[in-house]
Protein backbone atom coordinates (compact mmCIF):
# COMPACT_ATOMS: atom_id res chain seq x y z
CA UNK A 1 0.00 0.00 0.00
CA UNK A 2 2.70 2.41 1.07
CA UNK A 3 4.99 1.41 -1.76
CA UNK A 4 2.23 1.90 -4.29
CA UNK A 5 1.35 5.33 -3.03
CA UNK A 6 4.98 6.35 -3.09
CA UNK A 7 5.41 5.25 -6.68
CA UNK A 8 2.19 6.71 -7.97
CA UNK A 9 1.98 10.23 -6.66
CA UNK A 10 1.73 11.47 -10.24
CA UNK A 11 -1.32 9.32 -10.97
CA UNK A 12 -3.31 10.33 -7.92
CA UNK A 13 -6.41 12.44 -8.47
CA UNK A 14 -5.77 16.17 -8.38
CA UNK A 15 -7.33 16.82 -4.99
CA UNK A 16 -5.10 14.23 -3.35
CA UNK A 17 -1.88 15.58 -4.80
CA UNK A 18 -3.06 18.96 -3.61
CA UNK A 19 -3.22 17.75 -0.04
CA UNK A 20 0.21 18.80 1.05
CA UNK A 21 -0.31 17.69 4.65
CA UNK A 22 -2.51 14.83 5.66
CA UNK A 23 -3.16 13.32 9.08
CA UNK A 24 -5.01 10.01 8.98
CA UNK A 25 -6.24 8.58 12.26
CA UNK A 26 -3.16 9.82 14.02
CA UNK A 27 -2.71 8.80 17.63
CA UNK A 28 0.13 9.48 20.01
CA UNK A 29 0.67 7.72 23.27
CA UNK A 30 3.51 8.32 25.66
CA UNK A 31 4.01 6.48 28.97
CA UNK A 32 0.48 5.13 28.72
CA UNK A 33 -1.00 8.62 28.37
CA UNK A 34 -2.96 9.34 25.25
CA UNK A 35 -1.87 12.73 23.93
CA UNK A 36 -3.60 12.56 20.55
CA UNK A 37 -6.42 10.38 19.38
CA UNK A 38 -7.80 9.66 15.96
CA UNK A 39 -6.67 12.93 14.43
CA UNK A 40 -7.71 13.26 10.80
CA UNK A 41 -7.40 16.37 8.68
CA UNK A 42 -5.57 17.68 5.67
CA UNK A 43 -4.16 20.99 4.56
CA UNK A 44 -4.34 21.88 0.91
CA UNK A 45 -1.64 23.59 -1.01
CA UNK A 46 -1.31 27.26 -0.11
CA UNK A 47 -3.85 27.03 2.70
CA UNK A 48 -3.42 27.83 6.37
CA UNK A 49 -4.92 25.56 8.97
CA UNK A 50 -4.82 26.85 12.53
CA UNK A 51 -4.81 24.27 15.30
CA UNK A 52 -6.49 26.00 18.21
CA UNK A 53 -6.59 24.59 21.71
CA UNK A 54 -5.79 25.04 25.37
CA UNK A 55 -2.40 24.20 26.82
CA UNK A 56 -2.01 20.44 26.87
CA UNK A 57 -4.59 19.83 24.14
CA UNK A 58 -1.94 18.14 21.97
CA UNK A 59 -1.59 20.82 19.30
CA UNK A 60 2.19 21.13 19.57
CA UNK A 61 2.54 17.36 19.53
CA UNK A 62 0.56 17.24 16.29
CA UNK A 63 2.71 19.97 14.77
CA UNK A 64 5.95 18.17 15.59
CA UNK A 65 4.76 15.12 13.69
CA UNK A 66 4.87 17.02 10.43
CA UNK A 67 8.63 17.58 10.55
CA UNK A 68 9.23 14.18 12.14
CA UNK A 69 10.39 15.54 15.49
CA UNK A 70 7.79 13.07 16.75
CA UNK A 71 6.41 9.93 15.14
CA UNK A 72 2.76 8.92 15.52
CA UNK A 73 2.22 5.78 17.58
CA UNK A 74 -0.79 4.97 15.41
CA UNK A 75 -2.08 6.25 12.10
CA UNK A 76 -0.02 8.16 9.60
CA UNK A 77 1.07 11.68 8.79
CA UNK A 78 1.91 12.29 5.19
CA UNK A 79 3.66 15.22 3.61
CA UNK A 80 3.34 15.80 -0.13
CA UNK A 81 1.78 12.38 -0.49
CA UNK A 82 4.48 10.47 1.34
CA UNK A 83 4.31 9.20 4.92
CA UNK A 84 6.75 10.98 7.23
CA UNK A 85 8.31 7.65 8.22
CA UNK A 86 9.21 7.06 4.58
CA UNK A 87 10.92 10.41 4.19
CA UNK A 88 14.57 10.89 4.95
CA UNK A 89 14.03 13.16 7.98
CA UNK A 90 16.80 15.57 6.93
CA UNK A 91 15.31 15.98 3.46
CA UNK A 92 11.80 16.37 4.88
CA UNK A 93 12.88 19.05 7.35
CA UNK A 94 14.69 21.08 4.72
CA UNK A 95 11.30 21.46 2.98
CA UNK A 96 9.61 22.78 6.10
CA UNK A 97 10.10 26.14 7.82
CA UNK A 98 9.63 25.99 11.58
CA UNK A 99 9.03 28.90 13.94
CA UNK A 100 8.65 28.41 17.69
CA UNK A 101 7.86 30.71 20.57
CA UNK A 102 11.38 30.65 22.02
CA UNK A 103 12.66 31.33 18.45
CA UNK A 104 15.58 28.92 18.92
CA UNK A 105 17.89 31.40 17.21
CA UNK A 106 21.55 30.39 17.45
CA UNK A 107 22.98 32.75 20.08
CA UNK A 108 26.51 32.45 18.66
CA UNK A 109 25.47 33.34 15.09
CA UNK A 110 24.80 36.85 13.84
CA UNK A 111 21.32 37.68 12.62
CA UNK A 112 22.49 37.29 9.02
CA UNK A 113 24.13 33.93 9.73
CA UNK A 114 20.99 32.74 11.51
CA UNK A 115 18.81 33.56 8.53
CA UNK A 116 21.31 32.00 6.13
CA UNK A 117 21.61 28.64 7.89
CA UNK A 118 19.36 26.48 5.74
CA UNK A 119 20.52 27.97 2.40
CA UNK A 120 24.09 27.29 3.54
CA UNK A 121 23.21 23.71 4.51
CA UNK A 122 21.66 23.35 1.08
CA UNK A 123 24.94 24.42 -0.47
CA UNK A 124 23.89 27.74 -2.00
CA UNK A 125 26.78 29.92 -3.21
CA UNK A 126 27.82 32.76 -0.88
CA UNK A 127 26.46 35.64 -3.01
CA UNK A 128 23.08 34.00 -3.39
CA UNK A 129 22.82 33.46 0.38
CA UNK A 130 23.79 37.08 1.05
CA UNK A 131 21.21 38.35 -1.44
CA UNK A 132 18.50 36.16 0.05
CA UNK A 133 19.34 37.22 3.60
CA UNK A 134 19.19 40.88 2.54
CA UNK A 135 15.85 40.38 0.86
CA UNK A 136 14.27 38.59 3.82
CA UNK A 137 15.59 40.89 6.51
CA UNK A 138 14.30 43.89 4.59
CA UNK A 139 10.99 42.12 4.24
CA UNK A 140 10.59 41.60 7.99
CA UNK A 141 11.63 45.19 8.65
CA UNK A 142 15.17 44.58 9.91
CA UNK A 143 17.41 45.86 7.09
CA UNK A 144 20.59 43.84 7.08
CA UNK A 145 22.83 46.88 6.93
CA UNK A 146 21.63 47.78 10.40
CA UNK A 147 20.76 44.41 11.92
CA UNK A 148 22.65 41.75 9.94
CA UNK A 149 25.79 41.78 12.08
CA UNK A 150 24.05 41.92 15.45
CA UNK A 151 23.63 38.93 17.72
CA UNK A 152 20.20 37.71 18.83
CA UNK A 153 20.80 38.89 22.41
CA UNK A 154 21.09 42.46 21.07
CA UNK A 155 17.53 42.36 19.71
CA UNK A 156 14.14 42.86 21.33
CA UNK A 157 11.69 39.98 21.59
CA UNK A 158 9.69 41.19 18.60
CA UNK A 159 12.83 41.59 16.49
CA UNK A 160 14.02 38.12 17.43
CA UNK A 161 10.67 36.71 16.39
CA UNK A 162 10.91 38.50 13.03
CA UNK A 163 14.36 36.98 12.51
CA UNK A 164 12.84 33.60 13.36
CA UNK A 165 10.24 34.06 10.63
CA UNK A 166 12.91 35.21 8.14
CA UNK A 167 15.04 32.18 8.98
CA UNK A 168 12.12 29.80 8.41
CA UNK A 169 11.47 31.36 5.00
CA UNK A 170 15.11 31.48 3.92
CA UNK A 171 15.30 28.43 1.68
CA UNK A 172 11.77 29.09 0.37
CA UNK A 173 10.26 25.90 1.83
CA UNK A 174 6.81 24.94 0.52
CA UNK A 175 5.54 24.21 4.04
CA UNK A 176 5.59 26.33 7.19
CA UNK A 177 4.95 25.29 10.78
CA UNK A 178 4.33 27.84 13.51
CA UNK A 179 4.14 26.99 17.19
CA UNK A 180 2.72 29.97 19.11
CA UNK A 181 5.30 32.16 17.42
CA UNK A 182 3.98 35.39 18.88
CA UNK A 183 3.02 34.00 22.28
CA UNK A 184 5.85 35.57 24.27
CA UNK A 185 5.43 39.09 22.90
CA UNK A 186 3.67 41.98 24.60
CA UNK A 187 0.19 42.68 23.18
CA UNK A 188 1.20 45.69 21.08
CA UNK A 189 4.25 44.07 19.51
CA UNK A 190 2.27 40.92 19.09
CA UNK A 191 -0.36 42.73 17.12
CA UNK A 192 2.26 44.42 14.93
CA UNK A 193 4.24 41.28 14.17
CA UNK A 194 1.05 39.38 13.46
CA UNK A 195 -0.15 42.01 11.01
CA UNK A 196 3.17 41.95 9.18
CA UNK A 197 3.10 38.20 9.15
CA UNK A 198 -0.43 38.12 7.72
CA UNK A 199 0.64 40.33 4.84
CA UNK A 200 3.71 38.19 4.25
CA UNK A 201 1.73 34.95 4.35
CA UNK A 202 -0.79 36.25 1.84
CA UNK A 203 2.02 37.11 -0.57
CA UNK A 204 3.86 33.85 -0.21
CA UNK A 205 1.01 31.37 -0.45
CA UNK A 206 2.75 28.69 1.62
CA UNK A 207 1.01 25.67 3.01
CA UNK A 208 0.88 26.45 6.70
CA UNK A 209 0.05 24.72 9.93
CA UNK A 210 -0.24 27.25 12.74
CA UNK A 211 -0.64 26.38 16.40
CA UNK A 212 -2.09 28.85 18.89
CA UNK A 213 -4.27 29.17 21.97
CA UNK A 214 -5.42 32.63 20.92
CA UNK A 215 -8.80 32.49 19.20
CA UNK A 216 -8.40 35.97 17.74
CA UNK A 217 -5.11 34.95 16.15
CA UNK A 218 -6.79 31.83 14.78
CA UNK A 219 -9.61 33.82 13.19
CA UNK A 220 -7.20 36.35 11.75
CA UNK A 221 -4.65 33.99 10.25
CA UNK A 222 -6.46 30.79 9.34
CA UNK A 223 -8.35 29.65 6.29
CA UNK A 224 -9.68 26.90 8.47
CA UNK A 225 -9.58 26.22 12.19
CA UNK A 226 -9.14 22.85 13.83
CA UNK A 227 -10.15 22.94 17.46
CA UNK A 228 -8.31 20.44 19.64
CA UNK A 229 -9.49 19.40 23.08
CA UNK A 230 -7.80 16.65 25.09
CA UNK A 231 -6.05 15.31 22.03
CA UNK A 232 -9.16 15.10 19.85
CA UNK A 233 -10.33 17.24 17.00
CA UNK A 234 -13.58 18.83 18.19
CA UNK A 235 -14.20 21.05 15.20
CA UNK A 236 -12.67 21.44 11.77
CA UNK A 237 -14.30 24.39 10.05
CA UNK A 238 -13.64 27.29 7.72
CA UNK A 239 -13.05 30.46 9.71
CA UNK A 240 -16.49 31.93 9.01
CA UNK A 241 -18.30 28.85 10.14
CA UNK A 242 -16.12 28.55 13.21
CA UNK A 243 -17.57 31.82 14.46
CA UNK A 244 -20.94 30.08 14.67
CA UNK A 245 -19.68 26.75 16.05
CA UNK A 246 -21.86 25.32 18.79
CA UNK A 247 -19.72 22.78 20.67
CA UNK A 248 -18.92 23.52 24.29
CA UNK A 249 -15.19 23.96 23.65
CA UNK A 250 -15.77 26.22 20.63
CA UNK A 251 -18.21 28.34 22.64
CA UNK A 252 -15.67 28.64 25.43
CA UNK A 253 -13.10 30.02 22.99
CA UNK A 254 -15.59 32.30 21.21
CA UNK A 255 -16.80 33.61 24.53
CA UNK A 256 -13.32 34.80 25.49
CA UNK A 257 -13.30 36.62 22.17
CA UNK A 258 -16.46 38.60 22.95
CA UNK A 259 -15.37 39.33 26.53
CA UNK A 260 -12.10 40.69 25.07
CA UNK A 261 -14.01 43.04 22.83
CA UNK A 262 -16.08 44.43 25.67
CA UNK A 263 -12.98 45.50 27.51
CA UNK B 1 72.88 31.13 44.16
CA UNK B 2 74.60 27.79 43.80
CA UNK B 3 76.52 27.19 40.57
CA UNK B 4 74.45 25.31 38.01
CA UNK B 5 71.17 25.89 39.81
CA UNK B 6 69.80 28.18 37.11
CA UNK B 7 70.67 25.60 34.51
CA UNK B 8 68.98 22.84 36.51
CA UNK B 9 65.87 24.97 36.91
CA UNK B 10 65.59 25.38 33.15
CA UNK B 11 66.09 21.67 32.52
CA UNK B 12 63.61 20.51 35.11
CA UNK B 13 61.07 23.15 34.14
CA UNK B 14 61.09 21.94 30.56
CA UNK B 15 60.75 18.34 31.77
CA UNK B 16 57.84 19.47 33.88
CA UNK B 17 56.18 21.24 30.97
CA UNK B 18 56.57 18.18 28.77
CA UNK B 19 54.95 16.00 31.43
CA UNK B 20 52.02 18.39 31.81
CA UNK B 21 51.49 19.05 28.11
CA UNK B 22 51.64 15.35 27.19
CA UNK B 23 49.25 14.41 29.97
CA UNK B 24 46.84 17.22 29.09
CA UNK B 25 46.87 16.39 25.39
CA UNK B 26 46.02 12.77 26.14
CA UNK B 27 43.40 13.72 28.75
CA UNK B 28 41.66 16.08 26.29
CA UNK B 29 41.83 13.51 23.51
CA UNK B 30 40.04 11.03 25.78
CA UNK B 31 37.90 13.32 27.92
CA UNK B 32 36.20 15.51 25.30
CA UNK B 33 35.11 12.69 22.94
CA UNK B 34 34.07 10.54 25.92
CA UNK B 35 32.06 13.46 27.30
CA UNK B 36 30.34 13.92 23.93
CA UNK B 37 29.58 10.21 23.81
CA UNK B 38 28.06 10.37 27.28
CA UNK B 39 25.65 13.13 26.16
CA UNK B 40 24.30 10.57 23.66
CA UNK B 41 24.23 7.63 26.11
CA UNK B 42 22.35 8.70 29.20
CA UNK B 43 22.63 5.22 30.68
CA UNK B 44 26.44 5.23 30.72
CA UNK B 45 26.70 8.59 32.44
CA UNK B 46 26.41 7.55 36.08
CA UNK B 47 28.80 4.55 35.87
CA UNK B 48 31.49 6.37 33.85
CA UNK B 49 31.38 9.50 36.02
CA UNK B 50 31.39 7.23 39.08
CA UNK B 51 34.62 5.54 37.98
CA UNK B 52 36.22 8.90 37.14
CA UNK B 53 35.17 10.19 40.55
CA UNK B 54 36.67 7.23 42.39
CA UNK B 55 39.95 7.54 40.47
CA UNK B 56 40.03 11.20 41.46
CA UNK B 57 39.83 10.34 45.17
CA UNK B 58 42.92 8.10 45.18
CA UNK B 59 45.71 10.04 46.90
CA UNK B 60 48.18 11.01 44.19
CA UNK B 61 51.27 9.50 45.77
CA UNK B 62 49.37 6.22 46.23
CA UNK B 63 48.20 6.24 42.60
CA UNK B 64 51.77 6.68 41.35
CA UNK B 65 52.73 3.77 43.60
CA UNK B 66 49.88 1.55 42.37
CA UNK B 67 50.92 2.06 38.77
CA UNK B 68 54.54 0.97 39.19
CA UNK B 69 53.93 -2.81 39.15
CA UNK B 70 51.49 -2.69 36.21
CA UNK B 71 52.68 -4.03 32.85
CA UNK B 72 52.86 -1.70 29.81
CA UNK B 73 51.64 1.48 31.52
CA UNK B 74 53.62 0.94 34.74
CA UNK B 75 57.23 0.92 35.77
CA UNK B 76 59.57 3.70 36.80
CA UNK B 77 59.80 6.90 34.77
CA UNK B 78 57.87 9.63 33.01
CA UNK B 79 55.50 7.26 31.19
CA UNK B 80 53.92 6.03 34.42
CA UNK B 81 53.75 9.58 35.68
CA UNK B 82 51.87 10.68 32.57
CA UNK B 83 49.34 7.88 33.01
CA UNK B 84 48.64 9.01 36.55
CA UNK B 85 48.33 12.64 35.51
CA UNK B 86 45.87 11.72 32.75
CA UNK B 87 43.72 9.86 35.26
CA UNK B 88 43.51 12.99 37.42
CA UNK B 89 42.87 15.39 34.56
CA UNK B 90 40.09 13.31 33.06
CA UNK B 91 37.26 14.03 35.49
CA UNK B 92 37.04 17.84 35.17
CA UNK B 93 37.30 17.63 31.38
CA UNK B 94 34.71 14.90 31.16
CA UNK B 95 32.31 16.57 33.55
CA UNK B 96 32.52 19.99 31.92
CA UNK B 97 32.13 18.60 28.39
CA UNK B 98 29.00 16.82 29.51
CA UNK B 99 27.62 19.83 31.39
CA UNK B 100 28.45 22.22 28.55
CA UNK B 101 26.67 20.22 25.88
CA UNK B 102 23.69 19.26 28.03
CA UNK B 103 23.38 22.91 28.99
CA UNK B 104 22.65 24.01 25.42
CA UNK B 105 19.13 25.49 25.26
CA UNK B 106 16.63 22.83 24.22
CA UNK B 107 14.85 25.26 21.87
CA UNK B 108 18.12 25.91 20.05
CA UNK B 109 18.81 22.21 19.63
CA UNK B 110 15.24 21.57 18.52
CA UNK B 111 15.31 24.27 15.89
CA UNK B 112 18.68 22.99 14.63
CA UNK B 113 17.10 19.55 14.22
CA UNK B 114 13.98 20.99 12.63
CA UNK B 115 16.09 22.92 10.11
CA UNK B 116 17.40 19.63 8.83
CA UNK B 117 20.85 19.63 10.42
CA UNK B 118 22.43 16.21 10.74
CA UNK B 119 23.54 15.13 14.24
CA UNK B 120 27.17 15.78 13.21
CA UNK B 121 26.29 19.29 12.02
CA UNK B 122 24.41 20.00 15.24
CA UNK B 123 27.46 18.89 17.24
CA UNK B 124 29.94 20.88 15.19
CA UNK B 125 27.97 24.05 14.57
CA UNK B 126 25.73 24.34 17.61
CA UNK B 127 26.62 22.16 20.57
CA UNK B 128 30.42 22.43 20.61
CA UNK B 129 30.59 26.20 20.00
CA UNK B 130 27.99 26.85 22.69
CA UNK B 131 29.68 24.44 25.11
CA UNK B 132 33.20 25.68 24.31
CA UNK B 133 33.43 28.00 27.26
CA UNK B 134 32.43 25.35 29.79
CA UNK B 135 34.70 22.75 28.20
CA UNK B 136 37.63 25.18 28.29
CA UNK B 137 36.94 25.90 31.94
CA UNK B 138 37.27 22.16 32.62
CA UNK B 139 40.55 22.05 30.71
CA UNK B 140 41.85 25.05 32.65
CA UNK B 141 41.03 23.50 36.02
CA UNK B 142 42.61 20.21 34.94
CA UNK B 143 45.75 21.96 33.68
CA UNK B 144 46.33 23.91 36.89
CA UNK B 145 45.82 20.78 38.99
CA UNK B 146 48.10 18.75 36.75
CA UNK B 147 50.93 21.29 37.06
CA UNK B 148 50.82 20.85 40.83
CA UNK B 149 50.35 17.10 40.82
CA UNK B 150 53.19 16.63 38.32
CA UNK B 151 55.69 17.55 41.06
CA UNK B 152 54.95 14.14 42.59
CA UNK B 153 56.13 12.46 39.38
CA UNK B 154 59.67 12.79 40.71
CA UNK B 155 58.81 10.21 43.39
CA UNK B 156 58.67 7.50 40.71
CA UNK B 157 61.50 8.82 38.59
CA UNK B 158 59.31 10.89 36.30
CA UNK B 159 61.48 13.98 36.55
CA UNK B 160 60.19 17.54 36.52
CA UNK B 161 60.32 20.26 39.17
CA UNK B 162 59.38 17.73 41.85
CA UNK B 163 63.02 16.55 41.71
CA UNK B 164 64.03 19.79 43.45
CA UNK B 165 61.28 19.51 46.01
CA UNK B 166 62.01 15.90 46.99
CA UNK B 167 65.75 16.62 47.07
CA UNK B 168 65.17 19.72 49.16
CA UNK B 169 62.89 17.91 51.61
CA UNK B 170 65.40 15.08 52.00
CA UNK B 171 68.29 17.45 52.68
CA UNK B 172 66.26 20.08 54.54
CA UNK B 173 67.30 22.65 51.93
CA UNK B 174 64.77 25.45 51.56
CA UNK B 175 66.50 26.87 48.48
CA UNK B 176 66.07 23.56 46.66
CA UNK B 177 62.39 23.34 47.67
CA UNK B 178 61.79 26.87 46.44
CA UNK B 179 63.67 26.17 43.21
CA UNK B 180 60.97 23.55 42.51
CA UNK B 181 57.93 25.23 44.03
CA UNK B 182 58.29 28.75 42.66
CA UNK B 183 58.60 27.82 38.94
CA UNK B 184 55.72 25.32 39.35
CA UNK B 185 53.54 28.02 40.89
CA UNK B 186 54.51 30.47 38.13
CA UNK B 187 53.65 27.97 35.39
CA UNK B 188 50.30 27.35 37.08
CA UNK B 189 49.50 31.05 37.33
CA UNK B 190 50.49 31.75 33.72
CA UNK B 191 48.45 28.78 32.43
CA UNK B 192 45.45 29.81 34.49
CA UNK B 193 45.63 33.36 33.17
CA UNK B 194 46.21 32.32 29.55
CA UNK B 195 43.49 29.69 29.45
CA UNK B 196 41.12 32.03 31.28
CA UNK B 197 41.73 34.64 28.60
CA UNK B 198 40.96 32.14 25.81
CA UNK B 199 37.85 31.09 27.72
CA UNK B 200 36.55 34.65 27.83
CA UNK B 201 37.07 34.93 24.08
CA UNK B 202 34.35 32.31 23.78
CA UNK B 203 31.81 34.18 25.84
CA UNK B 204 29.54 34.81 22.84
Amino acid sequence: MRGRRKGQVGDLPYHQVNQVLRFSKVGYRVNGREVLRDLTFEVEKGQTLVLLGRSGSGKTTALKMVNALLTPTSGEVSVEGRATIEWNPIELRRRIGYVIQETGLFPHFTVAANVGVVPRLNGWPQERIAARVDELLTRVGLPSKEFGQRYPRELSGGQRQRVGVARALAADPPILLFDEPFGALDPVTRHEVRREYTALARDLGKTTLFVTHDVREALELGDRIGLLASGRLEELLPVNEFRRAQSAEASAFLECLSSDQNN
Amino acid sequence: MRPGLAHDILDLTSEHLILVLTAMAIACAIGVPLGILLTRRARWRAPVLGVANILQTIPSLALFGFLIPLPLIGGIGPRTAIVALVVYALLPILRNTLAGILGVDGAVRESATAMGMTPAQILREVELPLAARTILAGIRIATVTTIGTATIAAAIGGGGLGVFIFRGVASVDTVQILAGAVPAALIALISDGGLGWIERKFSA
